[in-house]
């Protein structure tokens, strides 16, 4: 099918962007890459009266660093993301992550920032960025704000972003030389994950000197695993640790159940796939 | 509203709704029919195409994102009525049933090896994942991407030259 007729607003800067968002009112939808909106305005699952292409908006684009924090333009693409080096060497959970979401078309043309606003559960990147600390930076009518992904994800498909508002960038804490891994588990090739599970680890002399560790789909929004972090600190870096460690996974969590598994399948995934995603981190 | 692009090597400037897809544009108005279309949900990977260099599937991209960009679509892969070297390749190594699927395997098939040209047979199903065919079973089509890839090597080439010219051909 195609999509519903819509009008089409196509701004070249970031405040023409959000006034043609109010302009637009509550029926507008921001097109990102379009990887996940196009097929929804194809199955006509979303009928917006207004689209807001921004795609030529230049300041959105790109990967810069200041002191503290990797800043990822909210419409760099997957494929850009997972080569960059700044990525690779300050945030490489992100580049893990990233390099795991959909497939090589996709990534083409699927943007960091447009996941991350449109919300799903089973996305990929959601888990990472919390896990990782990571800050939003968001563009309104009465100038910008930011906030931290702990406050951003509010529900399925849901975050704070109001309807006039737009995701313009996302700092993520500089992790340099962190050692990471993320742990995706899927049935099909391209299928949305499951469960995963995204961790970071900063070890020094065989220690666990901190930890970060991010559960995707085992909530109606990305969790961190404090229990699994709280038995990583200050331990060796070893099996036994590690193993240990991962029993904890689902600690707090409210997984749901679908065609895919129910909840008690989902946390014994979460559980084995921490498992595998320390090991791996530590072991490669 | 109005859109230029430049497919296959030719400019066209069209008015398009908002709301046409790429492929329905490439296919509609610019009759680049080689380009098919197999699912709602941008899954399947047949309608995958080159926007400015990089494999898109153009059923889940507006023509008007495409606003002057440069598209290459299996169409226009042969060169003086020789097919590509990867559409040799699956040809040579029978890696179609139906060839559904084919056009747009043989793009992303492209794009892998310009970011691999000498990808494992791993590398090659990875790349492959977003193209799916009802028929193979992928096994040949592996085979042709990695034939491919020999064909596509600059030493492989001239070592081929070199056998024909001792060959006496
Ligand atoms: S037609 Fe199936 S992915 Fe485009
Ligand atoms: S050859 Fe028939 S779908 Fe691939």
């Amino acid at each position: 099918m195609i999509p519903s007729a819509f009008d089409y607003a196509r701004p070249s800067t970031v405040e023409e962007a959000v006034q043609a968002l109010v302009d637009a009112g509550e029926d507008a939808k921001v097109l990102a890459g379009g990887q996940s909106l196009l097929p929804v305005l194809r199955m006509r699952l979303a009928a917006p009266t207004v689209v807001v292409d921004i795609g030529r908006v230049p300041e959105l684009r790109g990967i810069t660093e200041d002191a503290d924090n990797v800043v990822i333009g909210a419409m760099t693409t997957h494929y850009d993301v997972a080569r960059d080096h700044l990525v690779q060497d300050h945030a490489s959970l992100i580049a893990r992550a990233t390099e795991t979401v959909a497939d090589p078309q996709i990534r083409h043309r699927g943007t960091f920032g447009g996941s991350l606003a449109h919300a799903d559960p089973a996305g990929d990147l959601l888990a990472p960025a919390l896990a990782l600390g990571a800050v939003m930076v968001v563009a309104g009518p009465n100038g910008r704000r930011e906030v931290p992904a702990s406050e951003f994800f509010v529900d399925y498909f849901t975050t704070t972003l109001a309807a006039d508002e737009l995701l313009v960038a996302v700092k993520v804490p500089k992790h340099t030389g962190w050692l990471s891994h993320y742990e995706k588990f899927n049935r099909v090739a391209q299928a949305w994950s499951i469960v995963a599970v995204g961790v970071s680890l900063r070890v020094s002399g065989g220690q666990i000197a901190d930890a970060r560790v991010g559960l995707t789909n085992m909530a109606s929004v990305p969790v961190r695993a404090v229990g699994v972090e709280q038995a990583l600190i200050g331990q060796p870096a070893g099996a036994d640790v590690l193993r240990a460690a991962a029993e904890h996974a689902a600690e707090g969590t409210s997984p749901g159940s679908d065609g895919n598994g129910d909840a008690a399948y989902r946390s014994q995934l979460a559980k084995v796939l921490t498992g595998r995603a320390l090991s791996m981190a530590v072991g490669g | 509203m109005r859109v230029t692009m430049v497919v296959d090597g030719v400019s066209y400037t069209d008015e398009v709704e908002p709301r046409t897809l790429l492929v329905q544009h490439l296919r509609e108005k610019l009759g680049k029919t080689g380009t098919v279309v197999g699912c709602d949900t941008g899954n399947c990977g047949a309608c995958t195409v080159h926007v400015d260099g990089h494999s898109v599937k153009s059923c889940s991209m507006l023509a008007a994102q495409a606003d002057g960009c440069e598209i290459t679509t299996i169409e226009g892969l042969a060169r003086d009525g020789k097919l590509h070297p990867v559409q040799q390749a699956f040809h040579d190594n029978h890696a179609l049933q139906c060839g559904f699927c084919t056009p747009g395997m043989i793009m992303q098939a492209i794009d892998l090896l310009a970011d691999d040209p000498d990808p494992d047979e791993r590398t090659v199903r990875h790349g492959l994942e977003g193209n799916l065919c009802r028929c193979t079973g992928y096994q040949n089509i592996v085979r042709a991407v990695q034939d491919a890839a020999h064909r596509l090597k600059p030493a492989a080439e001239a070592d081929r030259e070199r056998e024909t010219v001792a060959g006496g051909e």
